[in-house]
């Protein structure tokens, strides 16, 4: 090897330690500087993007009007065979949990399936939770939406804790996920 | 941001594909560094492939005894392909200790296994990058220089790419450094390519908008970094010194 100066390789690993010593000292983020809370993107970590959708029962389901229990959005088509794969889950998830007060918004991609297909689906499968209609595809627009499934677990508080884009998801992970969302861990 | 590919009814997910094309790419440059070294290339495709292996059982066991209750509900979820129902820490710590395990048993050089790795580590570091810049995670902090991007309802440092740039000067810097003396000594190149990213690490953070805060409003990554870049010069001071040590006894 090279002969290499001792003394001036330690002087060097001093300056550069200093220097990030001085660049972390100056790089400390103002109060809130790193929290996204306030804006409302599809993106874990910020407020969930507020919408209202009815279903085929015409009820009508407003996101900001759940705040204070743990939501699952979840973006689904009957066409799409993860989707119906995981919706069985879902189901059993949503009957062992709705008491804690987690609620399943499953926004069928009505623009982009058949309203046919989409409610006989929901009948066969006995989902009892809300099947909500992007007929004009409006909401999965705002929650960017690129692949079939995706899903957004949203806290009380209506910050997205978690998405997951494609699927099936297992039972076991909408489970943890969910009771995640109920116990407040992040 | 391109999370996925859609491919007919396939639908891609761009940031595990970058990942993928990484480790190739990344494994075939470590094999040429591991001919350089005189070292078998067989042995370094088993180490990282029983690495991989173990830390993604591992990963998955330990989310299973974290979550007993939800996987004694839906044991098959413990073959699930949802990568949400893994531990990443338990999984590196248990690829670590497989590698460290194969390496013991082969009798390999751990220093110039390492260094022959060390192109591996800097092409996954770049495919972390662009996996980031893939799925709009790791996002900078707003700002109103014309180099930002709009991201997540905001204009933002493009961190994304900075990591990419940064990622790809350090390995051409370790490529560099392979062709010098100081790469004679196993083991240099890897703890400088640590002291680097450690570095690089330092500096990217102050940029990103998702950082973890500690006490008074610390960026953990950047103190995690401080201490890894110290430990990786007090080594190379040492290892120059004892260098100096034996050269004068020879």
């Amino acid at each position: 090897m090279k002969k290499i100066n001792l003394p001036s390789f330690i002087g060097l690993s001093i300056f550069i330690l200093f220097l990030g010593a001085t660049w972390i000292w100056i790089s400390i983020p103002p109060a809130g500087g790193t929290t996204q809370g306030e804006i409302r993107v599809p993106q874990e970590g910020f407020s969930a993007p507020d919408f209202t959708l009815e279903t085929f029962g015409s009820d009508t389901y407003t996101l900001s009007d759940l705040r204070g229990r743990p939501v699952l959005v979840n973006f689904w088509a009957s066409w799409c065979p993860p989707c119906r794969s995981e919706m069985p889950a879902m189901q059993r998830v949503y009957e062992d949990l709705q008491e804690e007060g987690f609620i399943v918004l499953a926004v069928n991609s009505t623009h982009q399936d058949n309203l046919g297909d989409a409610i006989t689906f929901a009948q066969i499968r006995q989902l009892s939770f809300p099947i909500l209609l992007d007929l004009d595809g409006a909401v999965g627009a705002l929650y960017d939406v690129r692949s079939l499934p995706t899903s957004y677990f949203i806290n009380p508080e209506g910050i997205i804790q978690d998405v997951v884009v494609g699927g099936p998801m297992s039972e076991a992970l909408l489970r943890i996920r969910v009771e995640q969302l109920i116990e407040g861990d992040p | 941001m391109f999370p996925t590919i859609q491919i007919g009814p396939l639908s891609l997910q761009v940031p595990g594909l970058v990942l993928l094309i990484g480790l190739w790419f990344g494994l075939s440059l470590s094999e040429r560094r591991a001919r350089q070294l005189g070292e078998n290339p067989g042995h370094l495709y088993n180490l990282v492939f029983i690495a991989l292996i173990a830390g993604l059982v591992g990963a998955r066991l330990s989310y299973a005894v974290t979550y007993p209750g939800a996987f004694s509900a839906s044991p098959l979820s413990l073959i699930s392909i949802n990568s949400g129902l893994l531990d990443p820490i338990a999984g590196a710590s248990i690829a670590a200790g497989a590698a460290a395990i194969y390496i013991y048993r082969k009798q390999l050089p751990l220093w110039a296994t390492l260094d022959a790795l060390t192109p591996l580590f800097a092409v996954m570091a770049i495919a972390i990058g662009v996996s980031h810049l893939a799925s709009g995670n790791a996002f900078g902090k707003p700002t109103d220089l014309p180099l930002g991007i709009q991201l997540w309802g905001e204009i933002r440092h493009p961190t994304q790419i900075y990591e990419i740039i940064l990622a790809s000067l350090i390995l051409i810097a370790i490529l560099l450094v392979d062709k010098t003396s100081w790469s004679h000594v196993p083991g240099n190149t890897f703890i400088t390519y640590i002291a680097l990213s450690a570095f690089s690490r330092i500096f990217l953070e102050a940029f990103r908008g998702d950082s973890i805060l500690i006490g008074s409003g610390l960026r953990t990554a950047q103190l995690i970094a401080w201490v890894l870049l110290s430990i990786c010069l007090f080594v190379l001071a040492m290892r120059i010194h004892n260098s100096q040590i034996e050269a004068e006894a020879s």
